[in-house]
């Protein structure tokens, strides 16, 4: 089974997701990485999520036509408090508290409105998030491997687990019973 | 998919859009404002291809806002509305065409209050109430049947809620609710948005 990483860590405040090309992300994130180094250089002060989101957004709005495959969701914790940006290839933003990308989108989309809501406790929102994928990798044909839970916090993110979908099921198997 | 109206009264333009902001068949937002401010009384609506529509009107924006940083006082609507077009109809046969349909809703202290349809073939026309998107199929006989020019802004809003009625009715995809605003002489005014519960 395989473990790609899909959470790129920008900096100790802001994290990206990838879906879509891994190349296109890979490369495009680590650009935003860059920007967003050069900003806090620039001005003494770490940039907003609204900021590096809209920087994404721009970079690839210039490569609008010609084949770029990216759907990210641009997550960190700045002077507003907590921020989640969903930024995609064809320069579309949008600033929201909940969404789900990729192949399996639908799927994971599902599990989690049915249990979402705005003020779940941070184990219920990781119990929530881990089901999400894997239900969305149990049907989903272009999703498995591992699942990386990252929490972001106000004094930065922390990486909360790595499961294999594999043990997930398992795990759910027994509970179940 | 998503549906812009836009009505002008004596002294005000009514102008309302969907709130949904959708990928494929899925909904990622419910409360997406389509609508982007261009100076104190000018609102530009725009719905179109995917960020086309963002990148577009912020564009457009930036550089009416421009303007008025350069020259000391603001575009009027219909300089806007032309500036808007002229932009659009140089993209529209470059490598980059942006696919975008607008409604422009301005007052103007000479002009008066004025509303422009474009569409995404850079067509511009000034018209006394207009609307975009699948909805407008349904809602374009509505407003020529209830409409008159000294309509007033109470009967406008019930002749958008008779629109935004048929929208419930009759069309196939959920559209739950709608921002409203209104724009006079003194400015672009929010209103309260109509949704499924208090139509």
């Amino acid at each position: 089974t395989q473990a790609f990483k899909k959470v790129i860590e920008i900096n100790p405040y802001l994290l990206g997701t990838m879906s879509g090309s891994a190349a296109d992300c890979v490369y495009w994130e680590r650009m935003l990485a860059k920007q967003c180094r050069i900003y806090k250089l620039r001005n003494k002060k770490r940039i907003s999520v609204s900021a590096a989101s809209k920087l994404l957004a721009n970079m690839v709005a210039e490569y609008r036509g010609m084949g770029l495959s990216m759907g990210t969701m641009v997550c960190g914790w700045d002077e507003k408090g907590p921020g989640l940006y969903y930024v995609d290839e064809n320069g579309v933003r949008l600033s929201g508290s909940m969404f789900s990308t990729g192949s399996g989108y639908g799927y994971a989309y599902g599990v989690m409105d049915s249990g979402y809501k705005y003020d779940l406790t941070v184990k219920e929102a990781y119990n929530l998030a881990q089901r999400a994928i894997y239900h969305a990798t149990h049907r989903d044909a272009y999703s498995g491997g591992t699942v990386n839970m990252y929490h972001m916090r106000e004094n930065g993110w922390i990486k909360v687990s790595q499961e294999d979908v594999g043990d997930l099921h398992h795990r759910y198997a027994a509970e179940a019973q | 998919m998503e549906y812009l109206i836009g009505i002008q009264g004596r002294d005000f333009v009514l102008v309302s859009s969907d709130r949904v902001a959708a990928s494929s068949i899925v909904a990622m937002k419910h409360d997406y404002d389509k609508m982007f401010k261009l100076s104190e009384k000018i609102m530009l609506l725009c719905v179109g291809e995917a960020g086309d529509t963002v990148q577009f009107a912020e564009y457009i924006q930036k550089n009416v806002q421009l303007y008025k940083m350069r020259n000391g006082y603001e575009l009027s609507p219909s300089a806007a509305a032309n500036f808007t077009r002229k932009n659009l109809a140089e993209y529209l046969r470059s490598r980059t065409p942006y696919h975008v349909n607008m409604l422009l809703a301005g007052c103007d202290e000479h002009e008066g209050p004025a509303l422009y349809y474009m569409d995404y073939l850079a067509a511009l026309a000034k018209a006394p109430f207009a609307a975009h998107g699948y909805g407008a199929f349904l809602t374009l006989s509505i407003l020529d049947r209830y409409y008159k020019p000294d309509i007033t802004r109470e009967e406008a809003v019930e002749l958008l809620k008779k629109c935004l009625q048929e929208i419930q009715k009759r069309f196939i995809l959920n559209l739950p609710s709608f921002t409203v605003r209104i724009i006079d002489n003194n400015g672009v005014h929010d209103m309260e948005q109509i949704s499924v519960s208090n139509l």
